[in-house]
């Protein structure tokens, strides 16, 4: 469902028609656990305003779905933790304001991995997302939910967060587009933050032009967040020709399953179709990305979690005496043990003592690997590989060994820790029909034409 | 403990201060940065309370006071400065940390002049000095605490000295100079008694000639001056008294007693926090070119330095010119103690009379005469009448005080010689009036004795001689004209 097709839906009935009718679609999907709560009144009550003619805009009834680590009304802002279980938002994250302005409709808030941490919902304190196209599957994540209300279309479009592929990687496992922007283009005021210097906020939508309009509306500088950059996406019709692209051979190795490897060699053979030139690139720096994303995210996400402390909102542990117990029983109860997990290591690297050997270090490699992007983009337009080494993986198949279900970042931490766009566009199914993802990525502030290159490949 | 044994060893102390900055909103947040008698926790955005995806926006308006906080001591300014994050927990901390600035922070090494009263100069270095937030504030009951977040994100800098300081008073004069830079440069309101300027005194003691510094504590929390002076005088005491006994000082953060005039231990080394100190990626770095800096410094008032080298090029010595420095900060809004003098500094003559009829006569009225109360006068005019006047022999000293006071809390100034004339306080100098008074005296039989000593050579009586001119002039003649008059006539 394309987001101009609702538009004609809403024009033969109302807005309010079209709303109930995705609401119902929502709960007759309610085995997939995509959502953790509907927006319905609220929803409603919008969608009357535009039939009356009192909301108006480019999305005027357009129905969609936000990960539940943005501040929306309507429902409890969770952030599928026990922390945030009941904590009604005061506010809205400024994306949601942005669609608000031009008329669309949150519907309901989408089920993520804890605090976002993780690549497949399974760390959702209220249990995981199933697979759109296998519900014995990951949705991936951590923005598995509204990958998959995407996928199911229940709404044509639904925002994310992705701080090393979480919104690129469920995309992939669920055959929608997922955009990651330029970091700064969208304003993260908000939404619930996970590292502060690799967020970001993007879309989940069927088709690139969906991905275009959305992005074009959420883009801009916020006063809010002062990381924003000036607006700089202006959607562009036409697509560059001969564009120069670096197939990283890197993601192309023996160990990435060879369905996705097929697949993503079949789109880029369909690049050269169309007067593309491919050549293979390697990026060396990227075997150090995984090792370097799990020290800053990790220190920067102990920070950002340090506010959930039971004094003033959230969670609070009952029946304590001391202080240092209400903090201890709190965040014990509050968090899932990946959120416990990632504290502990990124407490650890920033202790005084390691915080050269580890923090500083990574900072330093992170700046060797973000200068051999700058050096591959003076050469290429584009860089391209697969999204993830593998298709949607089995419900619990990886919850036990955390480094493998680490390792499975491999392909998305690289650009989020070089702050670079990159969108995951379908690419096919594998064998068993599962969904597989090919990755585009481009140099700072390219988001605009690495959209109009995916448009330009779309199966019509 | 005797004073010799005092004198064998020597007291080294470094301050660190925080100041209050008079913004009118906090760091990150645009919450009213005013806290003073508010309701709890009425004075905080989402921001300052930690919720959820909240951002910092950095205040401007504390980056410029910075800056000129950094010229008030001397210090660079940094082209290139970023905050950190300081991690513990604690009730009063929303965000579970505390945004300073550790690595890079905006106000750079530097130094203070400090004077002393018996002239010599301490300069006192400044390590650096960096922006950060101010923690809210909890209030302990028997089972519970409360807490208000009103202040958590105020506009802080503090400043680092070097250890620089060797004894009490030098530390209580470097609190004091401090506290003259900050305000005069308008970094801070400076309101001590809502805590706008805090003192931490990290203290040592050593034997004299001792090559390394002996171990220091830190008393926190000092907001007054009298409170640095004395902590740093206890605890220098106190330290001396370990080390005569053969005992270590203990590294250890001290609070000060003011009621009892004692530190006592709060927290030692061994129980020092490990801070988890890392850049804060939310906020980008301050990038300051070198004309957007000199623009914010040459929009400075004069700071306590140059008005310094200003009175005392007028011929004022230590004690008047740290009066009117103290009195500009007292009276400041209401009158412009010190302006008066720059408006007039062309006529030197004229500036100095300024300077000293405020420290003789308009200060003491301000501090003391409590059916004074400050009106709309224009006080420079007002003083220069009274200049003119007395400039011109027409107003004695004490019909010039007797005059002002008059006219000093009127909202409107009259025309001051014509209202000194109808109220008979000008004073005649024409010699020729004076002199026939000065014969009518001298030849009055009760001058008759007086004449005969001040011949004898007895002068005192000369004072008797010219109080009776003075009263047959009705107190208008001049009495150093009249003076004169009698001696050339009794030689």
């Amino acid at each position: 469902m394309t987001i101009s097709e609702i538009k004609d839906q809403i024009k033969a009935s109302s807005a309010r028609v079209v709303v109930e009718k995705v609401i119902a679609k929502a709960r007759e999907k309610a085995e997939y656990h995509a959502l953790l709560n509907l927006t319905e009144e609220r929803a409603l009550q919008r969608a009357d305003d535009v039939d009356a003619g009192k909301i108006t805009g480019k999305l005027a009834g357009v129905p969609f779905v936000v990960k539940d680590n943005f501040l929306a009304f309507g429902a409890p802002t969770t952030a599928a933790s026990k922390m945030l279980e009941n904590f009604d938002a005061p506010l809205q994250a400024t994306a949601v304001e942005k669609l608000e302005a031009e008329g669309a409709i949150c519907i309901g808030k989408s089920n993520l991995d804890a605090f976002a941490h993780g690549g497949s919902t399974e760390n959702s304190a209220f249990g995981p997302t199933k697979n759109a196209y296998d519900t014995t599957r990951v949705s991936g994540g951590s923005s598995g939910g509204s990958a998959v209300v995407t996928a199911l279309d229940i709404v044509p479009f639904a925002l994310g967060s992705d701080t090393g592929g979480s919104i690129r990687q469920p995309a992939s496992f669920n055959g929608v587009v997922g955009v990651k922007p330029t970091y700064g283009m969208i304003s993260r005021y908000g939404v619930v933050a996970m590292a502060s210097s690799t967020d970001v906020i993007g879309s989940f939508t069927t088709n690139v032009a969906d991905a275009e309009l959305v992005s074009s509306i959420m883009a801009g500088r916020d006063d809010r967040d002062m990381t924003t950059l000036p607006d700089f996406f202006q959607i562009q019709n036409d697509v560059k020709l001969g564009q120069k692209i670096g197939l990283i051979k890197d993601f192309m190795t023996d160990g990435v399953d060879a369905d996705v490897r097929a697949r993503v060699n079949e789109y880029v053979e369909g690049l050269k179709a169309k007067g593309h030139i491919i050549e293979e690139v390697s990026l060396p720096m990227a075997e150090y990305a995984l090792a370097i994303y799990y020290i800053i995210v990790p220190a920067e996400l102990s920070s950002n979690l340090a506010r959930y402390d039971g004094i003033r909102y959230g969670h609070r542990a009952e029946g304590i005496k001391t202080l240092a117990e209400l903090y201890g029983r709190t965040r014990d109860q509050g968090f899932v043990t990946e959120n416990k997990r990632r504290i502990m290591i990124g407490s650890y690297v920033l202790s005084s003592g390691y915080f050269d050997a580890y923090y500083l270090q990574a900072q330093k490699v992170r700046t060797l690997l973000i200068n051999e992007f700058n050096e591959l983009f003076s050469k290429y337009d584009v860089l391209i590989g697969p999204v993830a080494p593998t298709p949607a993986f089995k419900l619990g198949e990886n919850t036990a060994d955390p480094i493998k279900m680490y390792l499975g970042d491999i392909m998305t931490v690289p650009t989020s820790l070089a702050g670079l766009p990159a969108i995951s566009v379908p690419a096919g199914r594998s064998e068993s029909g599962l969904p597989i993802g090919v990755q585009l990525m481009g140099p700072s502030q390219s988001d605009a034409r690495l959209l109009a290159l995916a448009r330009s490949m779309e199966v019509k | 403990m005797t004073d010799e044994i005092l004198a064998k060893y020597e007291m080294t102390v470094g301050v660190e201060c925080h100041v209050q900055l008079a913004t009118d909103t906090k760091l990150f947040s645009g919450a009213d940065n005013d806290a003073r008698d508010k309701s709890p926790n009425s004075v905080v955005s989402p921001i300052d309370y930690g919720l959820p995806g909240m951002l910092p926006v950095l205040n401007r308006r504390a980056v410029d006071l910075a800056i000129k906080a950094g010229k008030a001591l001397n210090s660079s300014i940094a082209h290139i400065s970023r905050f950190d994050r300081k991690h513990y927990f604690y009730p009063d901390l929303p965000k579970g940390y505390q945004t300073t600035q550790l690595h890079q922070p905006i106000i750079g090494s530097g130094v203070v002049h400090v004077p002393m009263e018996d002239g010599r100069v301490v300069d006192v270095r400044i390590h650096h000095a960096h922006l950060e937030e101010d923690a809210g504030k909890l209030t302990h009951f028997g089972d519970y605490s409360l807490v208000d977040l009103n202040r958590a994100g105020t506009p802080l800098i503090e400043i680092v000295s070097e250890p620089d300081i060797h004894s009490a008073i030098e530390a209580k004069s470097y609190a004091t100079e401090l506290y003259r830079l900050m305000t005069y440069a308008e970094v801070t309101f400076g309101d001590l008694y809502h805590g706008n300027m805090r003192f931490d005194v990290n203290v040592s003691a050593a034997l004299k000639g001792a090559t390394t510094l002996g171990t220091r504590a830190e008393v926190k929390n000092l907001n007054s001056f009298r409170s640095v002076e004395r902590a740093a005088e206890y605890e220098f005491r106190r330290q001396v008294e370990i080390l005569e006994k053969g005992e270590k000082v203990v590294q250890e953060t001290r609070g000060w007693d003011d009621n009892k005039q004692k530190t006592s231990s709060q927290r030692s080394k061994e129980n020092a926090q490990d801070y988890r100190y890392m850049p804060d990626a939310d906020i980008p770095p301050i990038v300051l070119s070198d004309d957007e800096i000199s623009a914010i410094q040459a929009d400075m008032p004069r700071l306590p330095g140059e008005w310094r080298q200003i009175l005392s090029q007028l011929g004022l010595d230590y004690l008047p010119i740290e009066t009117l420095l103290d009195a500009e900060n007292e009276f400041r809004g209401k009158i412009n103690i010190l302006q008066m003098i720059e408006d007039v500094i062309a006529d030197p003559k004229k500036a100095k009379f300024i300077a000293n009829w405020n420290v003789n006569t308009l200060i003491p009225i301000l501090r003391s005469d409590t059916n004074f109360k400050i009106g709309q006068t224009d006080y420079l005019a007002l003083e220069s009448a009274i200049y003119e006047l007395s400039d011109a022999n027409k107003l004695s000293s004490t019909n010039a005080k007797i005059l002002f006071r008059e006219l000093a809390d009127l909202d409107e100034l009259p025309n001051v010689e014509t209202y000194a004339t109808e109220k008979g306080y000008i004073q005649v100098s024409d010699e020729g009036a004076i002199t026939a008074i000065v014969d009518e005296v001298l030849a009055d039989p009760i001058s008759a004795k007086a004449v005969e000593d001040l011949k004898n050579g007895n002068d005192k009586v000369i004072g008797f001689l010219v109080g009776q001119i003075m009263k047959k002039s009705g107190g208008k003649a001049n009495p150093a004209l009249a003076q004169k008059l009698i001696r050339e006539r009794i030689k």
